[in-house]
């Protein structure tokens, strides 16, 4: 089947889609947009987490055909040009990213955290981000990096 | 595989009519694990996103009407006052990305033994509401939903539409053992639900059973030996527990042992009371 749908601002058109096939399965492999991970395809670790119609889920875990008409962000979509969105930058700066194949996923569920909350708390952080695995660092050094993108967007404000 | 996209209730139904053998999908939480793990080829999806009804909810006539795919992050940030109990569940499934597609109705549909919302709602004395082009309307008490595993009364030409459930007049609670904060498939877990108009106390028990059950006996024995002006007798609270502990039927899994979740369900049992009367006593103190 054919699903068309807007893929950070831009309308997309995948051909062939197989009925059973996951929107993270278009994204990566029909639409040439590998930046959402494929690390578990059952929702477990949230390194394939994108933005469909503003709200952060499992791209792994919504049929394709689900998103016919529907607005997509992945984490591409996230930097304006070669500006990093802040959490991006933030993440960078605080080494919060090792092999960084959890990062995009990590990346998109803190942006939408620091969106819908002003001053997150860490417990606000940790509730947040308890859908996105990490192997290599740890969490500190991601927690670092959330409070510092969450300071600077409220120094902004 | 057929993708079957109706955009009303009735197109929904007439689907479903015409092709039993579909599977409904509304967050995929779960039926997209099974195609993903290739447990499940089914021949069609019938993708219930674009009913938009199935995505609100209604209070009227001290009634709430809660449409089957409203997501949990929606019940918890805009049910959690009238519908207490659920909310708490919600609170524990999965994760954000998960509460943010998951919906009750998705619970009802897989009809697990370990599904969250299970226990509140039984707590609480849900009625489910379903619908088929040639039956018509069928209103489901909760407890008279889950028939076993991964079971229920849900016909094969038949679709969710929506619970009701009357808004707490009392507290309640709910509570579940697992063996991380988030994430978790429960091990076991409790729901407690006054009802203090009534003089009565809803349980449900979650993952401790075949399917999601209440504790009648414990129900009944509350309801005769329960003093609802009086301190909670430890004795009391004791019998409770045992009473709701031997109305499991566990089984021993990867999650846990049978004897680990009778003790559980327990102890469950005594601590949610426990919370509810506290609270209970503090509104009528105030
Ligand atoms: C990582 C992860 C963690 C999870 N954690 C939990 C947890 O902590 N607690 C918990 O209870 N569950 C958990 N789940 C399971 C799942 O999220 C829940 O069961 C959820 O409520 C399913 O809702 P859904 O809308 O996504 O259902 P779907 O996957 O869309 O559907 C589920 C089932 O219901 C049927 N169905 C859906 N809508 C209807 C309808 N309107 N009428 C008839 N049948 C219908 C489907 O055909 C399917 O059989 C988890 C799942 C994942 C992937
Ligand atoms: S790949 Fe989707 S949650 Fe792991
Ligand atoms: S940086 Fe390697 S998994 Fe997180």
């Amino acid at each position: 089947m054919r699903v068309t749908f807007t893929v950070n601002g831009r309308e997309q058109v995948a051909d062939d889609v197989w009925e059973g096939e996951s929107l993270l399965y278009v994204l990566r492999e029909r639409l040439g947009l590998p930046g959402s991970k494929n690390a578990c395809e059952q929702g477990e670790c949230g390194s394939c987490t994108v933005y469909l119609d503003g709200t952060p889920v499992c791209a792994c875990l919504v049929a394709a055909g689900q998103a016919e008409g529907r607005r997509v962000r992945t984490v591409e979509g996230l930097a304006e040009g070669d500006r990093l969105d802040p959490v991006q930058e933030a993440f960078a700066e605080c080494g919060a990213v090792q092999c960084g194949f959890c990062t995009p996923g990590l990346v998109v569920q803190a942006h939408d955290l620091i969106e819908r909350v002003g001053k997150p708390s860490d417990a606000d952080i940790r509730e947040a981000l308890a859908g996105n695995l990490c192997r290599c660092t740890g969490y500190e050094k991601i927690l670092d990096a959330v409070r510092l993108a969450a300071a600077r967007k409220a120094a902004a404000r | 595989m057929d993708f079957l996209r109706p955009t009303t209730w009735e197109e929904a139904l007439a689907a479903k009519a015409d092709q039993p053998e579909a599977v409904p999908i509304q967050g995929g939480t779960d039926v997209m694990v099974e195609i993903n793990f290739d447990v499940r080829r089914p021949v069609a999806l019938l993708d219930l996103g674009n009913v938009a009804e199935l995505r609100t909810w209604t209070l009227a006539d001290g009634v709430c009407r809660v449409g089957a795919a409203v997501p949990y992050t929606r019940i918890i940030d805009e049910l959690g006052e009238a519908l207490p109990g659920l909310a708490q569940a919600s609170r524990t499934v999965g994760s954000p990305q998960i509460r943010n597609r998951g919906s009750v109705g998705g619970n009802l549909g897989a009809a697990s033994p370990a599904g969250d919302s299970h226990p509140p709602l039984l707590a609480a004395g849900a009625v489910v509401e379903v619908a088929s082009r040639d039956g018509g309307v069928r209103m489901i008490p909760a407890g008279e939903f889950y028939l076993g595993v991964k079971r229920s009364a849900l016909r094969p030409d038949e679709l969710i539409r929506a619970f009701h459930l009357r808004p707490a007049t009392g507290p309640q609670y709910f509570s579940k053992v697992g063996t991380r904060n988030a994430m978790v498939i429960a091990v076991c877990s409790f729901a407690v639900a006054l009802h203090p108009g009534e003089r009565r106390v809803g349980t449900g028990l979650g993952s401790a059973a075949p399917t999601p059950r209440r504790a009648v006996e414990a129900e009944e024995f509350l309801g005769r030996e329960l003093d609802w002006d009086s301190r909670l007798d430890p004795a009391l609270l004791g019998r409770f527990g045992e009473l709701c502990a031997a109305a499991a039927a566990p089984i021993d899994d990867v999650r846990g042992t049978a004897a680990y979740r009778r003790h559980a369900i327990a102890v469950l049992a005594r601590r949610t009371l426990t919370w509810a009367w506290n609270d209970h006593r503090g509104r009528r103190a105030a």
